[in-house]
């Protein structure tokens, strides 16, 4: 056990965990942001991506003693008041059907848009590759990227 | 879209919610997921008071109302669709409504289950009545305190007026209506009057999902709540010997170690020592049942193919003799393998068993079944259970099962403490409830160029299909006609998967069908609606189990949508019915460097009235893109008892890069509405069967396609 601080949406928390614990655990079960999910604990659905410094990380294989002292983003803090452009084209395009890959959908796509402000199809293909939606809503993720791109 | 934020802060929804809720708060409700943010559309103050009226509909003085949706969420939307319903015959504007699930409760609703696409079909004449009859005593209320005629009062978005002027806001109303009767028959709206049915109603929970907010079983937690993970055979046919735990027991925040059954439980201070703790198990297992394997399982399914059932499904006619006097007989062999389901949020359950009470809460597609097991498995009364379900990370059918349910109540009853278990995604792959590995034949004899009989086989291991299955297109239209389905048992544990036995039996017709077109050198599309003519001018034998019209509605859409009869380059066709839902599908590939490419789907439905057309599109999509997804990588092969697959880095799903372009159209239609969950796929496969062996000149006989056609991917 070791005592970490981390930066997490703008707010230091300290926390206690073995070095080995992965980030997304210390989220969900210490400080109870549960919007970053758990799918398959090795890096293969995208179902946990959250911002480390700016870029998307899969937090499930993210070990909580390389995470401090960088800036933590997860969906609960990717916006105030749920208007990052992402966010609204999700809402236009009604994408979700369970929900549940979606926030890690969206922080794959804002770090994607951060970088590519205007994607190309084999762009988004190749950034979204990462993320697994069990429902098949990729038509929507596709449509609501471009829209999201357009507006922001 | 102009974005207004409400006034009324998340505190105050929460503590009002937690009131009115009548103690079955748990946090799940939709203004508590969206208060404390700007929402797409003003809301009416939240109100101090909430008036319960039928087992659905909960009226506040603002004229805020509250739908429940009885049914449990998996993704099929609806908890949005199914109160549209009822927000349509109560005759409220869809912006005053407040969605908030339901739990468990025989004695109010009927049916709260999700599955077999059924959801909206069997709810739709509750919704409508439970809507009407709230309207109904409402719109007598208001006659009354006016002393008018209830006739000369109409309804618009939830407030009544009178043909004097006078009007009168249902929330004003609700104490008064309480005290009326709820009538026993009402009358129902003519569909050309919805306002709310048939137009796009966005997500009630989209704002939870994109903000991240607690709305899955996952996501539960409770005060004194422990985290407990499991440990079952490795291989089927395995059971426990012994196990060592004292490497476990050294992990930071492991509580304990429990056997169960033929399993062990760690439980935990959270859900990362669990699994670690886990890891750290070391257990002694024994091969009590033989260990099989894939090949057995072909093998096996191949010998029964041959073979004729002790009872066959049905028989017109009679098919040998037939054979005897064709021209040609023509015989193909179809298989297909076990699947998990891979829900991505993996089986989870919170339990607190107490003298008490019993609460289990979380993602669950047949909460009334669990609790009765549940009671017989802790020999308690259902009446000291208590089921709530959450928002769940997809169902799939393998949330039918409710064994993860089981568990966790078990561990609970045996730590006499609240827990939360939850499967690591090997647990999930590993400890599923497949979709069975099955095989058909199809023989078929051919005289004076047209198809004289027809003899279907089912190999299928721990099931057959569905009755009425054997019925299925296109029977009727053959004079000599027979099925036969056997039953192989094994000890892999096997259960409902997305649209069971249609999701692999339609690739295989429609395959078959499509060769045979080939063979008679008839137009795919002109050689279905042939064999449909003839089941309408001479129907041989019994019912058939489809609607002649309805199936050559969505073909003839298909076709047209896709401009089959112009251009039938690399495109492949495929019809076909399964839960009360017609569709038809024209997929077309494109060759790239020898490797054929799906770049588009056109999709026609007949579902009756669409409730939700943008949930409805979304599901059609989904379905089709699961469909294709499964058809082409679909494989989870087993040797010596244990599965191969255990995550997504040996499991392919279909991904973002693998998605062609889907064009959906619907049959204009005012039949009662169907469902959607699982009808779009079962003809995927089909459809881009028959499109690679037009591109590719190849025939496609067993799942994954990948490996019959050697991708690269």
């Amino acid at each position: 056990m070791a005592d970490y601080t981390i930066n997490v949406n703008g707010k230091d928390h300290q926390v206690s965990a073995d070095p080995d614990t992965p980030l997304l655990w210390v989220l969900r079960d210490e400080l109870s942001l549960v919007g970053t999910k758990y799918g398959c604990g090795i890096a293969q659905c995208g179902a946990c991506t959250i911002h480390l410094d700016g870029n998307a990380m899969r937090s499930c294989v993210l070990p909580i003693s390389v995470v401090a002292n960088q800036k933590i983003v997860t969906i609960e803090g990717l916006s105030k008041g749920m208007n990052h452009p992402l966010q609204e084209a999700w809402i236009e395009h009604d994408v979700p059907q369970c929900g549940y890959c979606q926030a890690g959908q969206i922080m794959s796509a804002a770090a994607l848009l951060k970088e590519n402000k205007n994607p190309t199809d084999a762009d988004i293909d190749a950034a979204m590759h990462g993320n697994l939606c069990r429902c098949a809503t990729y038509t929507r993720i596709k449509k609501a990227i471009k829209t999201a791109a357009k507006n922001s | 879209m102009k974005e207004k934020t409400i006034s009324v802060n998340r505190r105050d929804f929460l503590k009002t919610g937690a009131i009115a809720g009548g103690g079955l708060f748990i946090g799940f409700n939709w203004v508590a997921c969206k208060s404390d943010m700007p929402v797409v559309e003003v809301l009416k103050a939240y109100p101090k008071e909430w008036i319960n009226f039928d087992a659905y509909i909960k009226i506040g003085e603002t004229g805020l109302v509250t739908i429940m949706s009885q049914n449990p969420e998996i993704g099929q939307n609806i908890k949005t669709s199914m109160p549209m319903i009822v927000a349509e015959e109560l005759d409220v504007a869809w912006k005053d409504v407040v969605v908030e699930q339901a739990p468990l409760n025989i004695e109010w609703y009927e049916r709260q289950v999700a599955g077999g696409s059924q959801s909206i079909r069997q709810g739709w004449e509750t919704l409508r009545k439970a809507g009407a009859s709230v309207r109904h005593i409402l719109v007598e209320a208001a006659a009354k305190q006016w002393e008018v005629d209830a006739s000369e009062c109409s309804v618009t978005e939830g407030v009544v007026s009178h043909s004097d002027g006078r009007s009168i806001g249902y929330g004003e109303l609700a104490k008064s209506a309480k005290e009326i009767a709820l009538p026993e028959e009402v009358k129902l709206k003519d569909p050309k009057d919805f306002k709310i049915i048939g137009k796009s109603k966005k997500n009630v929970d989209l704002n939870g999902i994109l903000t991240g907010k607690p709305l899955f079983g996952i996501d539960f937690t409770r005060d004194g709540m422990v985290y407990a993970a499991a440990m079952r055979p490795p291989s089927f046919g395995m059971t426990l010997v012994d196990f060592d735990d004292a490497d476990a027991r050294k992990v930071t925040g492991v509580i304990d170690v429990i056997k169960f059954g033929d399993k062990i439980a760690v439980v935990a201070k959270n859900t990362w020592a669990a699994f670690k703790g886990k890891k750290l198990l070391k257990a002694n297992w024994k091969q009590s049942d033989k260990a099989e394997d894939s090949t057995y399982h072909s093998n096996t399914l191949k010998e029964y193919l041959v073979k004729k059932s002790e009872k066959p499904r049905r028989i017109d006619g009679d098919v040998e003799a037939a054979f005897k006097s064709a021209d040609e007989v023509i015989e193909r062999i179809y298989e297909a393998p076990f699947l998990p389901h891979n829900c991505l949020e993996p089986m989870n359950f919170f339990a607190d068993v107490r003298q008490d009470r019993v609460e289990l809460i979380g993602p669950i597609q047949t909460p009334k079944w669990t609790e009765s097991r549940v009671a017989e498995l802790l020999g308690r009364d259902i009446k000291d259970i208590d089921v709530e379900m959450t928002r769940m990370g997809g169902g799939f059918g393998r949330r039918l099962y409710g064994d993860f349910a089981l568990e966790a109540a078990e561990i609970s009853s045996l730590i006499k403490k609240p827990v939360k278990l939850t499967f690591s995604r090997e647990d999930d792959m590993l400890a599923g409830t497949y979709r069975p590995a099955s095989a058909y034949k199809f023989k078929v004899g051919i005289k004076d160029k047209k198809i004289n009989a027809y003899h279907l086989t089912e190999a299928c291991f721990n099931g057959e299909m569905f009755p009425p299955m054997e019925s299925n297109f296109p029977c009727g239209a053959i004079p000599n006609y027979r099925v036969d389905c056997h039953k192989i048992e094994t000890n892999i544990s096997t259960g409902a998967w997305r649209a069971p036995y249609a999701n692999f039996l339609a690739f295989a017709e429609q395959a078959f069908l499509d060769e045979l077109s080939g063979i008679l050198e008839k137009d795919p599309v002109e050689f279905r609606m042939e064999l449909l003519d003839m089941a309408k001018e001479n129907p041989i034998g019994e019912a058939h189990n489809y609607d002649i019209e309805k199936m050559k509605g969505v073909i003839k859409l298909a076709a047209e949508k896709s401009n089959w009869n112009t251009n039938k380059k690399n495109k492949g066709f495929c019809a076909y019915y399964s839960h009360n839902t017609y569709v038809a599908e024209v997929a077309e590939v494109e060759m790239d460097n020898g490797q054929p490419v799906i770049k588009k789907i056109t999709c026609a439905v007949d579902c009756g009235i669409v409730i939700n057309p943008i949930a409805a599109i979304n599901q059609i999509e989904g379905g089709i893109l699961d469909g294709i997804g499964h058809a082409m990588f679909g494989e989870f092969e087993i040797k010596e008892g244990k599965a191969q697959a255990s995550n997504f880095n040996n499991y392919r799903m279909i991904r973002m890069g693998d998605i062609p372009e889907i064009e959906t159209y619907f049959v204009e239609s005012n039949n009662d509405p169907t469902g959607l969950g699982e009808p779009t796929l079962p003809p995927a496969g089909g459809a881009v069967a028959n499109a690679i062996h037009a591109a590719m000149g190849k025939r496609l006989y067993k799942q994954p396609f990948i490996n019959e056609i050697g991708l690269l991917g």
